[in-house]
C-alpha cells in the first residue's frame, strides 16, 4: 500500500511530445507533429532494449526525412524513447565477417548520404539526448543543429576504438569542426565518453537541462529564440586559435606525431591500427574537413577488414553473449550477505553495495569490516561524481559483525580463507538461519565445491561465485557449479552479476576452474625461464610482443608471489599434466617478505604501483613467447575437453575479461584456429621435446584438427 | 483510552569526543549508524513503522529535519512519517515521550523515537557586524558602491563566534551551562572535593560497564568513511581518581570555582534509537518487551538554576503515582555536571526547599549512590544533547532488565530552565 506515489507518478517524467507510443508505418521511429508545429521524431526501435544505428534505421530515417523536407515543421526533435539512452552506437553485427573494403565502402557512402541529408535540412534540427548517444548515436546528434542533453547519466562519445576502428558516419569530420580539434582528437584516440557538464564546457553539448524543461527548450530552438550556450569567451578564442595554427601543416603534422607516439604507449600499432589511421587522416585533411569527411569513409573500411577490428568486433559481442546469460526470469538478490571482509569480501559487498543492492558485510573483527568501509569510501567517488550516490552506497553497505544479515538475505556469499574446514564450520552455522530461498555461494579459488557441499542440509543451493581482484576492476566472475547444484541456485547467481554489472563464465567444479587453470602455467613457465637466466623484462617482453596487456612476471608480482604459489600448490594435486616447478629461489623471495607489489618487492621493485624494470634488455625469441602463450591456450583446451566449459565462445570471453588474453586476438581459441591448430600443436610437440611432459598437447586440440 | 506502550529494543553510537574540530559523523550520520544495526535485527522491515521522531539541538544546514533525513536514508521508506524535536538537553527524551503518546492515544503503533547531536559539527557563526557587512557588499552595484562597502572591512569579522560557546549559553541570563553548576554549588553548599568523588566514581563505572560488557547489544560499533572504528566511549577513563581530578583549573569561573573539565559532562558526538511498541504491534510481529513506559512529567525555573530540573520533574512524576524517591529503586539522572546531580540530590533533602518550593510536607525519601546512575553517565560517556535523553530511558531499560529491577525513573536537567522524568516498569 506505502510507496507507491512516486511509482506511479514516475513514467510521467520523460517528455516525448505529442508521442503516444502507438506504432506507425516504421519499425525504428515514430513521427507526430506537436501544437506548436513541431515535428518529435522518437527512436523506438522494435523488440530491442536500447537503439542502434543500421542501415535499416538509416533508411527509415532517410524516409522520414523526405517528408520532413516537403512538411517543413517549426523543428524537428529526435530523441529516443528507451530508458537506457538516445543510441547504444552502430549496430555492429552488420559487419562481421566483413572482408572486403569495397564493400564496405559502398555501404558507408549510402549511409553518408543519410547522415547528410539530416545535416542539410533547412528546419531547425535538435538532438535531445538522455543516457547513452555513443558512436553513431553521436553521430546523428552531430548532424543536428542543437544538442540539449537532459540529467546527468548522459554520456557522449566514440569508443570506436576500442573496435579497432574510428567513427564512419561522418562523426571525426563533423567533430573536428565542431570543438577544439586536439579535444576532438583526444575523444575519439581514447574512447572516453564526456559527461554533460564537459560535454557543454567543449562545446559538444548546447545546454544541459532536466526532463521537465525540454519541452520549452525545444520551443525555443523552433522560435528561433534558442541561445546555444557556447563556451565562454576564452575558450571560443581558444578555439579559434588552436583550429587556425592547426590548419597550417607543419603543425599539425607536429602534434599528430605526438599523438602516433602518445597512442602507441597505450595500444601498440602493429597489434591496434585505428588510432594511427585516425590521426594520418586528421594529418592530411584536418586543413579541409570536407575532404575528411570523404576520406574517412575509405579509411574505415579499411579498418572493418583487418583482423584486429574484426576481433575486437568478436570481442563485443563475446561480451553481449555473457551479458544475455544474466537475463535470467529469477529476480536478483534484494539483500546480499557477505561473510568475510578481506580484499575480496569487503570489495565484493562495497561493488554490490553500490549498485543498489543492501548488502550486510560480517567478519570476526569488526576492524577489518571498518577497512572494507574506508575502501568503499575511496573506490565510490571514483565511480561516480554525484556525492549523494556515494552516501547513499555507504549507507547500504551495512557492517555486520554479529551476522544479523544472514536471516534476511537472498544471497550469502562466504569469502572467508581458503581452509576447507573452516568454511564447512561457517556453513554449519548459516544454514539454520537462512531463508528458505537463499542461495549460499562461496567466492573460492581452490577448494571443490562438491567438498563444500558435503555435510549441507541442501547443497542444492550451493554454488561458486569466484571474483578476480580487483572486483571493480575485473570484469569476469566465474560461476562454479557441481553436480547437485540446483538450477534456480544456478539463475539466481546469474541475475546477480547482471544486477551488478558483471559477466559470468559459468564453469564447473575442477582444479582452478578455467582462469587460474589458464594463468598458472603462464606465470609458473615464466620462473622457470627466469631460473635458466633470462631477465623478467624480457620475459614480459615476450608475451606483450604476443599482446599480453601485462607480462607474466609483472602479473606474479600483481597478483602476489605467495598467492601465486599457493594456488599452483593446490592446483598441482589435481592435475594430470605436470606444472613447471617454481624455483627455490622463488620460495625464498616469499619467505623474505618480498611479496611483490603489495610488499613494494618480488621480481620487480615497485614504486608508486609501478614495477621498476630495466630499459635495455634482451630481446625476447619467438620461443619464449611460445612457452609462455601455448601452454595457456592447451590448458583452455584441456578444460573444454573436460566439460569444464562446455562453450568455446565462453572460453574466450573468460580469458580475455579475466586474464587480460590479447583482446585482439579474439582469444584462445579463435586464435589457435586463425593461427592454425596443426601449426601450434606442432610447436608444442617440439617444445615437448626439449622442456619435458609439460608442454604435451592436450587431446582438446583435436577438436580444432 | 490509555493503552500500554512497550520499549521493544534499542541502541545508541558510541559517544565519540569532539576534538576540536568537525569528527567524522553529522546528527544524522550518527543516527544511520546506531539505526541499521538495530533496524537489522529487528523481525519486521524498517518501512513498517508508523513514525520516525528524532530529537536534535545542533542541526546542521545539509539536513534540516533530520529525523526525515534519517528515516530516507536509512531505507524506511518515502512514506515515512518524520518529524524532528527540540528541548535542548531533553530533546531525546521529547522524542519518546511524544512517540508514548501516539502509541497510548493510539495514533500509532510502532514508533522510532531517539535523539542526535555532533557537538563537533556545531557551526562556526559570523558575528553580526560581520554579517552586515558581507550583505553590503553583495548588494552594492556600482564598482564605486562595492569599492566603498569593500572599505567597511575589519579584521575581526574573521574570527567567528563559536556556535557551540553560544550554544551553551542561557540567552536571558548570558550564564552560561559551566556556571549555572557553581550557582548551586554555593546554594547546596556542594564542595569540589565531593564533586570530584563523584565524577570519579561515575568514571570508573562507565569503565567498569565496558569492561564486562554491559553495554553489548546497546551500543554499537560505527564505522567511518576513513576506515575508522568507533567501538567505545573515548571519554570514559578507567584510571580517574578524585586526587588526579583535583588537579584541574576551574573551567568556567577560575580561579576560585568549582566545576572542571573533570567533573563536567564532556562535549561529545552520538546517537541513540528506541523501538516503542502497542500491545497490538508486539503481538503482530512477535516483540519482545524490554519495559514498559508508564508515564512523563516536564517542568521548567529560572534559567540561572536550571540544573534542578531533575527535582521538579521527578517530584510530579512521582506524586502522581503516589510514590516517593525510595520508591524507584533505579535512577538515571543525566551528569551534566557533578556539582548539580548533587545539588539535586540535596535539595530533596534540604527541608525548606522540600516544604517551600516543592510544596511537600515531610520526607520524600533519598536517592541511595548506588542506585543512582548505576554504570556512570555523562562525565565519563559524554553528552551529546539531543541524544542523552534517549540514551538514559535505554539504558534505564536495559539495566533495569539487568539487575531485576521492578522500575527506574530517568530525569536530565535542560538548559534554559527545564526538566524532564520519565517512569518505566518491568514488563
Amino acid at each position: 500500500m506505502k510507496n507507491v506515489v512516486w511509482k506511479t507518478l514516475a513514467p510521467r517524467q520523460m517528455e516525448l511530445g505529442p508521442d503516444t507510443g502507438a506504432p506507425g508505418q516504421w519499425k525504428a521511429w515514430r513521427l507526430t507533429r506537436d501544437e506548436d508545429g513541431i515535428d518529435w521524431l522518437i527512436a523506438d526501435q522494435l523488440g530491442a532494449s536500447a537503439n542502434t544505428v543500421s542501415e535499416e534505421v538509416l533508411e527509415e530515417l532517410d524516409q522520414i526525412l523526405a517528408q520532413v523536407e516537403q512538411d517543413a515543421p517549426k523543428a524537428l526533435v529526435i530523441r529516443s524513447a528507451k530508458a537506457g539512452g538516445f543510441f547504444a552506437g552502430a549496430d555492429v553485427k552488420a559487419f562481421v565477417g566483413a572482408r572486403d573494403a569495397h564493400e564496405v565502402e559502398q555501404r558507408m557512402t549510402r549511409a553518408h548520404e543519410v547522415v547528410d541529408r539530416l545535416a542539410k535540412l533547412s528546419t531547425p534540427t535538435v538532438a535531445v539526448v538522455h543516457g547513452y548517444a555513443l558512436g553513431g548515436g553521436l553521430e546523428i546528434a552531430l548532424a543536428c543543429d542543437h544538442r540539449i542533453l537532459v540529467g546527468e547519466e548522459a554520456r557522449l562519445g566514440f569508443p570506436e576504438v576500442q573496435l579497432g576502428l574510428h567513427p564512419g558516419l561522418g562523426g571525426t569530420a563533423r567533430l573536428l569542426d565542431l570543438i577544439d580539434p586536439l579535444e576532438a582528437m583526444q575523444m575519439m584516440l581514447t574512447g572516453k565518453a564526456k559527461r554533460p557538464g564537459e560535454a557543454k564546457a567543449i562545446g559538444l553539448a548546447d545546454a544541459v537541462t532536466e526532463e521537465r524543461h525540454v519541452r520549452a527548450a525545444v520551443r525555443a530552438v523552433a522560435q528561433g529564440e534558442f541561445r546555444s550556450a557556447k563556451p565562454g569567451r576564452l575558450g571560443r578564442l581558444r578555439h579559434q586559435v588552436t583550429d587556425r595554427i592547426l590548419h597550417a601543416d607543419l603543425p599539425r603534422r607536429a602534434a599528430a606525431d605526438r599523438m602516433r607516439s602518445q597512442a602507441a604507449k597505450q595500444a601498440p600499432p602493429e597489434h591496434y591500427p585505428a588510432p594511427g589511421a585516425l590521426v594520418d587522416l586528421w594529418e592530411r585533411h584536418g586543413d579541409d574537413l570536407k575532404a575528411l569527411r570523404k576520406a574517412e569513409i575509405a579509411s574505415f573500411a579499411k579498418l572493418m577488414t583487418t583482423d584486429a577490428a574484426q576481433n575486437l568486433i568478436r570481442v563485443f559481442f563475446l561480451r553481449e553473449k555473457m551479458k544475455r546469460l544474466t537475463e535470467v526470469e529469477a529476480q536478483p538478490p534484494r539483500h546480499l550477505h557477505v561473510i568475510g571482509a578481506g580484499a575480496m569480501g569487503g570489495d565484493i559487498a562495497a561493488w554490490a553495495a553500490w549498485h543498489g543492492i543492501k548488502v550486510t558485510l560480517a567478519d570476526l573483527k569488526p576492524e577489518i569490516i571498518a577497512q572494507a568501509v574506508g575502501r568503499a569510501a575511496t573506490l565510490y567517488p571514483k565511480l561516480g561524481h554525484d556525492s549523494g550516490k556515494t552516501r547513499d552506497a555507504l549507507d547500504r553497505l551495512i557492517p555486520d559483525p554479529e551476522g544479523q544479515g544472514v536471516r534476511h538475505a537472498d544471497l550469502i556469499i562466504e569469502a572467508a580463507p581458503e581452509k576447507l574446514e573452516l568454511k564447512k564450520k561457517i556453513y554449519a552455522d548459516l544454514e539454520p538461519r537462512m531463508k528458505s530461498g537463499a542461495v549460499l555461494a562461496t567466492n573460492t579459488s581452490s577448494i571443490r565445491l562438491e567438498d563444500l557441499a558435503q555435510g549441507l542440509a541442501r547443497p542444492e543451493r550451493l554454488i561458486g561465485i569466484h571474483f578476480f581482484n580487483p572486483v571493480s576492476r575485473m570484469q569476469l566472475v566465474e560461476i562454479v557449479t557441481h553436480e547437485g547444484v540446483a538450477a534456480e541456485t544456478l539463475d539466481i547467481a546469474k541475475a546477480f552479476l547482471g544486477a551488478i554489472d558483471r559477466l559470468p563464465a559459468p564453469v564447473r567444479s575442477a582444479p582452478g576452474f578455467l582462469v587460474n587453470r589458464a594463468l598458472t602455467p603462464y606465470m609458473l613457465e615464466a620462473m622457470v625461464m627466469m631460473q635458466e637466466g633470462v631477465s623478467p623484462e624480457t620475459i614480459d617482453a615476450a608475451a606483450e610482443a604476443f599482446g599480453m596487456p601485462v607480462g607474466p612476471a609483472e602479473l606474479a608480482d600483481q597478483v602476489g608471489l605467495d598467492v601465486g604459489i599457493a594456488v599452483a600448490d593446490s592446483l598441482k594435486a589435481g592435475l594430470d599434466k605436470p606444472l613447471p616447478v617454481p624455483p627455490d629461489t622463488l620460495r625464498a623471495k616469499v619467505t623474505g617478505g618480498d611479496l611483490g607489489r603489495k610488499s613494494g618487492k618480488g621480481i620487480y621493485a615497485w614504486k608508486g604501483g609501478e614495477a621498476q624494470k630495466a630499459k635495455s634488455f634482451a630481446k625476447p625469441t619467438q620461443e619464449m613467447t611460445d612457452r609462455l602463450i601455448l601452454p595457456m591456450i592447451d590448458a583452455c583446451l584441456e578444460c573444454l575437453r573436460k566439460g569444464v566449459v562446455e562453450d568455446e565462445d565462453i572460453v574466450d570471453g573468460a580469458m580475455i575479461f579475466g586474464a587480460g588474453f590479447a583482446p585482439f586476438r579474439g582469444g584462445p581459441i579463435h586464435y589457435a584456429r586463425e593461427a592454425g591448430a596443426q601449426t601450434l600443436k606442432a610447436r608444442m610437440e617440439a617444445l615437448a621435446a626439449i622442456h619435458g611432459e609439460r608442454f604435451r598437447p592436450d587431446q582438446g586440440w583435436d577438436r580444432l584438427t | 483510552m490509555s493503552r500500554p506502550v512497550y520499549i521493544v529494543d534499542g541502541a545508541r553510537t558510541p559517544f565519540i569526543k569532539a576534538r576540536g574540530r568537525p569528527g567524522p559523523f553529522t546528527p544524522v550520520d550518527l543516527a544511520v549508524q546506531c539505526g541499521r544495526p538495530l533496524l537489522l535485527r529487528q523481525p519486521f522491515a524498517p518501512t513498517a513503522f508508523d513514525q520516525v521522531i528524532l530529537g536534535c539541538v545542533n542541526v546542521v544546514a545539509d539536513e534540516m529535519n533530520p529525523a526525515r533525513v534519517a528515516a530516507l536514508r536509512l531505507g524506511m521508506g518515502e512514506a515515512m512519517v518524520a518529524f524532528t524535536v527540540q528541548i535542548n538537553c531533553g530533546s531525546g527524551m521529547q522524542s519518546i515521550d511524544t512517540a508514548f503518546r501516539y502509541i497510548q492515544q493510539g495514533t500509532a503503533d510502532l514508533i522510532l523515537a531517539g535523539g542526535a547531536e555532533s557537538l563537533s559539527h556545531a557551526p562556526l557563526v559570523l558575528s553580526h557586524d560581520a554579517t552586515e557587512w558581507f550583505a553590503e557588499l553583495n548588494g552594492a552595484r556600482s564598482p564605486m558602491a562595492r569599492a566603498k562597502a569593500a572599505m567597511g572591512f575589519r579584521p575581526d569579522f574573521l574570527s567567528p563566534v563559536i556556535g557551540l560557546e553560544r550554544g551553551l549559553t542561557d540567552p536571558i541570563t548570558d550564564l552560561n551551562m559551566g556556571q549555572t553548576a557553581e550557582v548551586l554549588a554555593q546554594m547546596f553548599d556542594i564542595s569540589r572535593h565531593d564533586a570530584d568523588v563523584y565524577a570519579s566514581e561515575s568514571q570508573l563505572r562507565s569503565a567498569r560497564a565496558h569492561q564486562e560488557g554491559w553495554f553489548k547489544g546497546e551500543l554499537e560499533p560505527a564505522f567511518a568513511p576513513d576506515g575508522a572504528l568507533y567501538d567505545r566511549d573515548d571519554g570514559v577513563r578507567p584510571d580517574s581518581s578524585p586526587d588526579k581530578l583535583a588537579k584541574l583549573k576551574p573551567a568556567f569561573e577560575p580561579p576560585f570555582g568549582k566545576v572542571t573539565a573533570g567533573n563536567s559532562s564532556q562535549i561529545t558526538d552520538g546517537a541513540a534509537w528506541v523501538v516503542l511498541a502497542s500491545e497490538a504491534a508486539v503481538k503482530e510481529h512477535g516483540l519482545e518487551p524490554l519495559a514498559e513506559i508508564v508515564d512523563s512529567r516536564w517542568s521548567a525555573l529560572d534559567p540561572r538554576i536550571m540544573g534542578l530540573g531533575p527535582v521538579l520533574s521527578a517530584t510530579d512524576l512521582l506524586r502522581a503515582h503516589d510514590m516517593t524517591l525510595s520508591d524507584v529503586p533505579i535512577w538515571e539522572i543525566n551528569e551534566a555536571f557533578a556539582a548539580q546531580v548533587l545539588a539535586c540530590l540535596a535539595a530533596w533533602q534540604d527541608d525548606d526547599f522540600r516544604r517551600q518550593a516543592l510544596g511537600l510536607e515531610g520526607d520524600f525519601g533519598q536517592i541511595d549512590r548506588e542506585r543512582l546512575n548505576v554504570d556512570g553517565g555523562a562525565i565519563g560517556m559524554g553528552h551529546p544533547v539531543g541524544a542523552s535523553g534517549a540514551r538514559i530511558v535505554l539504558h534505564l531499560a536495559n539495566a533495569m532488565k539487568r539487575l531485576s529491577q521492578p522500575r527506574g525513573v530517568a530525569t536530565e536537567c535542560i538548559g534554559g530552565g527545564q526538566g524532564g522524568a520519565m517512569l518505566i516498569q518491568a514488563v
